[in-house]
């Protein structure tokens, strides 16, 4: 099937396009900002000889396209540069940290993703009726109710009240895993009610435009139960909407995290981002919002290749 | 009577509609319909639309399309399916009772090989194995004449063309072995080439497996071709049964007889004068970088008479009207108008050349903005070409309804208060209104009924006689031509196959596409599809 690897190809080629397109921008946003590197290192108290020598070292004397071509060779082999506020080097600490994000993405998706599409299976099923009201009528009041106050809400409850999961998730190497997953427990929960509103009303929408097609009247002139239908029939042909809404799901879980870590103090990408956005670290920021961008690309691609994929009339030339 | 098999009594069904801007309220769908069906017979259900035929179709299953409630009995293998529940109704959905409905292309699913869903009641209902079923389908593949049988179901539906889907539509309801099989429709968005072949399918089907039969179309002489018994239905009520000869032959109500006799047009053809007012010259066309549409086309359209291009769906029919009125420039080739040279592309037209040439569409419905009145909907070209506002637009607004028969009170409607015949109609008037020389009509009639379609026709012929205007009538109706044109241009694949004045092209000897396509047409008598068939195979045989 050429024409679907064709198209993937396409799709892979855009999305490392777009990718150097961002790294432009990151690079030209964090050099518009106010203030010096030089100097936020060495204090309002430098010598303009010591700032002058400081430039040269760190090359900051030399034109913006240079500097970034620079960062940019060094990102492709790995180096993500030296933190300024603590001279250490960016790529292990991300490294570590953009584990535990990804372990809290995982595990969030893992609990989301399919429940959100459950529910709006069970929605469509019982359309109209009870179960699709109630179903509508909670996951909307979980995403109306901001992160932090479900957060404090959960703590109060799970840690100060029952001391069932611990309001802290701290967690750190060699954990075992079911410790890790205890830890992690009430964040978790809190990015579920978060994202399981928009993925659960997606799929009941995709799937309901599905319902009005002939097909499905042929499908329930089989005698299939409506369950069988809306599954067999209608759910394949709604998956390209519904991966859509859930990989920009994905992408919050793992970028948009960073109320949810500042509150469990999670030490996870957000809180160091947030962290080194205070401290003007600039390189920091410069790499973290790469990774996000790399990320977010990355899932919106992989939807765009089910959605290919999905499609037969792609996969299945005449 | 022991093999009785269905058994439908006092069905009335009823719907709650809301139109815009009104308050919900009822109609009646179907009323106090009774009807029965033994085993292995086939009953015809003939109506136009909104006769409910569909409707009593699917009520065979308990079904209902949105929200209907049905009374009434519906007895199939002696018990009344109305009084269980839903679990009872979908226990003789696809088992005891399968559907055959009019677009299989709309019917199978995209995303699911052809194999997956034709078995899939079959295995649902327990009939049998997996590969037992399949077995079957092939068998099916085979006597139905699919190509590759073993193969077929491989396919995806999307690989397959509409012939073919509609045959496995039929396969689909014959394998999980049902006592009755409801066709709606089922060769009505084919055209009449591959209509024959699905319709013998169909016949041979339902006669090598004995199994019964609702046919429901609104096409007579389609009809008649597969049942023992017609029931004619008109809004919602029955007005006569009988055995399709009794029907056919020596129809007793008045409206049947119109249904019988529907054609009735004569029409003389008028001889060709010396200039065309509107020609094609060698026309070639495509849309894009696409493949070629049309190749090298040249008619001839004179003044007052009617030019009738013929061809199946995909002969670039249409793409010609495309090119003719500007909107589609061909790659070589012109139109000329009234002896001189038209610009190919619509920018380069003035007003006057757009205003001399008018279209009307297939689907009224969707030509209409749905928003603006009658008045304002004729009115418009009034205004634009002719300048005419305020009293003397209305003025002449009421005369065009008066033409197209319509009364004064049509002014202030809008196109949702109008039935498809009267849409139709406004659509002739706004056409009307600029006064052109040449009309294209794109298979006006193809959507309406055919008493309605009938009435069309006559109008089209009456405004012709008095304004003096031509019309270039694409259709792929054969019949609709035989009433109306002076000339006739039959296309096939983007090209001329055969044209000249009608008395010509209608009369032997015939170039093998005309002949097939004049033999395709179904005639209003018992026996014909034999006889085509069997004619047919004389001369494969004979070659």
């Amino acid at each position: 099937m050429p024409m679907v690897l064709k198209l993937v190809a396409q799709r892979i080629a855009l999305g490392l396009l777009l990718l150097l397109a961002v790294s432009v921008l990151i690079f030209a946003g964090t050099q518009i900002l106010p203030g010096d590197v030089a100097q936020s290192i060495l204090g309002q108290s430098a010598t303009p000889t010591a700032l002058a020598n400081l430039r040269r070292d760190l090359g900051l004397d030399d034109p913006a396209y240079i500097r970034y071509f620079r960062w940019l060779w060094g990102v492709m082999h790995g180096d993500l540069g030296t933190a300024l506020s603590n001279g250490q080097d960016i790529a292990t600490q991300i490294g570590e940290r953009l584990g535990n994000t990804l372990f809290l993405a995982f595990w969030a998706a893992v609990v989301a993703v399919p429940l959100a599409i459950t529910l709006g299976l069970v929605s469509v099923r019982y359309r109209n009726r009870w179960p699709d009201r109630l179903i509508s009528t909670v996951s909307l009041a979980s995403i109306s109710l901001p992160e932090f106050f479900i957060g404090y809400v959960l703590i109060y409850y799970f840690s100060a009240r029952h001391q069932w999961f611990p309001s802290l998730a701290t967690v750190y190497d060699g954990m075992p895993l079911l410790e890790r997953l205890r830890a992690i427990a009430l964040p978790v929960a809190v990015l579920t009610l978060v994202v399981l509103a928009h993925m659960m009303r997606m799929t009941r929408a995709a799937i309901m435009n599905v319902m009005q097609s002939a097909y499905i009247e042929t499908a329930e002139l089989k005698g299939l139960s409506a369950f069988k239908v809306i599954i067999r029939h209608a759910f394949p042909n709604a998956i390209s909407p519904i991966v859509n809404v859930v990989m920009i799901n994905l992408a919050y879980l793992v970028v948009g995290v960073v109320v949810v870590e500042v509150i469990f103090v999670y030490p996870g990408m957000g809180q160091y981002l947030v962290d080194h956005v205070a401290k003007r670290d600039v390189p920091v920021v410069q790499a973290t919002g790469l990774i996000f961008a790399a990320v977010y690309i990355a899932l919106n691609l992989i939807a765009d290749v089910v959605a290919i994929l999905s499609n037969p009339r792609l996969r299945h030339p005449k | 009577m022991a093999d009785l098999l269905l058994d439908i009594r006092n069905l009335h069904i009823e719907a709650t509609v809301q139109a815009p801007g009104e308050r919900p309220h009822d109609i009646v769908i179907v009323d106090d319909v009774s009807l029965s069906l033994e085993k292995g017979r086939v009953l015809g259900l003939i109506g136009e639309s909104g006769a409910g035929k569909s409707t009593i179709g699917l009520a065979t299953m308990g079904y209902g399309r949105g929200a209907i409630r049905l009374s009434g009995e519906v007895w199939l293998n002696g018990r009344n399916i109305l009084d269980g529940g839903l679990r009872e109704l979908r226990r003789l959905r696809g088992r005891e009772v399968t559907y055959v409905s009019q677009s299989a292309a709309a019917s199978f699913n995209p995303a699911k090989r052809l194999m997956e869903q034709i078995i899939e009641a079959g295995l649902e209902h327990g009939v049998g194995s997996r590969r037992e079923l399949a077995r079957r389908a092939v068998q099916l593949f085979d006597a139905l004449g699919l190509p590759d049988p073993e193969n077929f179901g491989l396919r995806y539906p999307h690989q397959v063309s509409g012939g073919q889907l509609q045959r496995a539509m039929t396969v689909m309801a014959l394998v999980p072995e049902p006592d009755m099989i409801v066709f709606d429709e089922p060769t009505t968005a084919l055209d009449v080439t591959t209509q024959i072949d699905v319709l013998a399918a169909i016949k041979k089907a339902i006669r090598e497996t004995g199994v019964a039969a609702m046919y429901i179309t609104h096409d007579l002489a389609v009809v008649a071709q597969v049942s023992d018994d017609i029931m004619v239905l008109r809004n919602g009520r029955m007005v006569e049964r009988g055995t399709t000869d009794e029907i056919i032959n020596s129809p007793r109500e008045e409206y049947t007889r119109a249904l019988v006799s529907v054609r009735s047009i004569e029409h003389d053809e008028k001889g060709l004068t010396d200039t065309p007012v509107l020609s094609t010259h060698n026309i070639s066309a495509r849309y894009g970088k696409g493949a070629q549409v049309l190749d090298d086309v040249s008619v001839d359209l004179h003044p007052g008479q009617t030019l009738a291009i013929v061809g199946e769906s995909g002969s670039g029919k249409s793409t010609l009207a495309r090119v003719i009125t500007g909107l589609l420039p061909p790659i070589s080739g012109e139109v000329s108008f009234q002896g001189r040279r038209l610009s190919p592309a619509l920018s380069g037209r003035s007003k006057d050349d757009l205003r001399q040439l008018q279209m009307i569409y297939q689907m009224a419905d969707v030509a209409m903005n749905p928003r603006q009145t009658v008045g304002t909907i004729i009115g418009r070209p009034l205004e634009f070409y002719f300048g005419l506002r305020g009293r003397a637009r209305r003025a002449r607004v009421l005369e065009l309804l008066d033409d197209i028969e319509m009364g004064p009170e049509f002014i202030d409607r809008y196109p949702a208060e109008l039935s498809g015949g009267q849409k139709q109609r406004v659509c002739i008037a706004r056409a009307l209104a600029a006064k052109p020389s040449v009309i294209i009509c794109d298979e006006v009639t193809s959507a309406l009924d055919p008493l309605v379609a009938d009435g069309i026709l006559k109008l089209l012929l009456r405004l012709q006689e008095r304004e003096d205007v031509a019309y270039l009538f694409i259709t792929h109706d054969l019949a609709t031509v035989r009433a109306i044109a002076d000339s006739i241009a039959v296309m096939y694949r983007g090209a001329l196959v055969r044209y000249g004045p009608k008395s010509e092209v209608l009369s032997p000897p015939f170039d093998d596409y005309t002949d097939l396509l004049l033999a395709s047409v179904p005639e209003m008598k018992i026996g014909w599809l034999e006889e085509v068939l069997s004619r047919r195979r004389m001369e494969s045989a004979g070659n």
